[in-house]
């Protein structure tokens, strides 16, 4: 497969991730959010599936920025900013690229990283999606470095990601509607963090399969 | 003259603050944006887009209630022309007091840094005043 057709089974895989968990982020989400995170990221990526499936993608960066624009037009929550800047930092950083080589797909995830850190203005141990991309993306850097495939790199992030995702969960807020909450918000896992492990974990069974 | 973009979770929020707006300040161009792109409680950066770019005024100020407005608007900032970036602050004050005060200036003819002032000092200003 070349590296779009990769790239769209990669968003394929997360679109399906989002359906099956719909209900289990809303959950988390309503334990210290809105409770409308599983509904906006299902609805997010649907509107990706669509705007892919009327446009042709030459290039993985292509891709990327389609779900971009799908992600910022229909999430609604705060969710749509912040992953609809993760994912055309993601292009940004492929541009104009038809193959990736494992780097390629860890310096994308870095750019992502970066992206969010700006847009949300947080920081690692402020309870939000980047408690686990920060350390999947330190996890995806040294996995590209050993000579890993692109499928053994996301993996390595998922696996940093859920570990991150956990870790939120003793910790107090500092972003979001949560951060309104102070203590209260301390046992209750980030939905954010939880739905970036998700959707990473996706990435990694559509890679290896 | 200077314009607002009044950008909410709630269609209702963003639409009754347009209508006190305009109640109190005439002319001065004001578009509501609430809610997300179904309509629902959230925001839609499409439709934040469309708002500034559709707005006649030479500079637009934009007001934000919560959490991701803020994040939607600077999200739009990121895709909009150069041309356009450079008509458009995002205001960090107080959404109806802010807004109000802010368009009350604009109808004045006041520039677009007295009416970010007079939108800022909302946030501060006392609703009740101490009896003397």
């Amino acid at each position: 497969m070349s590296a779009t057709e990769d790239t769209l089974a990669v968003v394929k895989e997360m679109a399906a991730a989002m359906e099956e968990n719909r209900k289990h982020l809303t959950q988390l989400d309503s334990a210290i959010g809105d409770g409308d995170h599983g509904n906006n990221m299902q609805r997010g990526f649907q509107a990706a599936l669509e705007r892919l499936e009327g446009t042709e993608s030459q290039t993985p960066a292509d891709v990327l920025k389609a779900v971009s624009t799908a992600l910022v037009g229909k999430v609604g929550g705060a969710a749509g900013p912040l992953y609809g800047t993760a994912f055309l930092r993601a292009s940004t950083s492929l541009s104009g690229k038809e193959d990736l080589s494992s780097e390629d797909v860890a310096e994308a995830m870095e750019a992502a990283l970066g992206g969010v850190k700006q847009r949300g203005k947080a920081e690692e141990g402020d309870k939000t999606m980047i408690d686990a991309l920060a350390p999947a993306v330190a996890a995806a850097k040294e996995a590209a470095s050993s000579g890993k495939g692109a499928g053994e790199v996301f993996r390595a992030a998922a696996e940093a990601a859920g570990e991150g995702a956990e870790a939120t969960v003793p910790l107090t807020a500092r972003r979001g509607r949560a951060s309104y909450l102070g203590e209260r918000a301390a046992g209750h896992m980030d939905p954010g963090a939880r739905s970036t492990y998700l959707l990473l974990d996706a990435a990694a069974r559509a890679l290896e399969t | 003259m200077v314009g607002l973009v009044l950008v909410s979770h709630s269609p209702e929020i963003a639409k009754g603050t347009a209508e006190l707006v305009r109640h109190m300040a005439g002319e001065v161009e004001v578009t509501a944006v609430g809610g997300d792109s179904d309509g629902s409680l959230g925001t839609d950066p499409e439709r934040i887009q469309k708002a500034i770019e559709e707005l006649e005024a030479g500079e637009v100020l934009v007001f934000m209630d919560i959490g991701s407005a803020v994040l939607s608007a600077e999200t739009v900032l990121e895709t909009l022309e150069p041309d356009v970036v450079e008509k458009v602050r995002l205001v960090d004050a107080p959404f109806v007091e802010g807004a109000f005060a802010a368009a009350v200036m604009a109808s004045t003819g006041a520039d677009v840094g007295e009416c970010i002032e007079a939108a800022q000092e909302a946030r501060t200003e006392p609703k009740l005043h101490e009896e003397e």
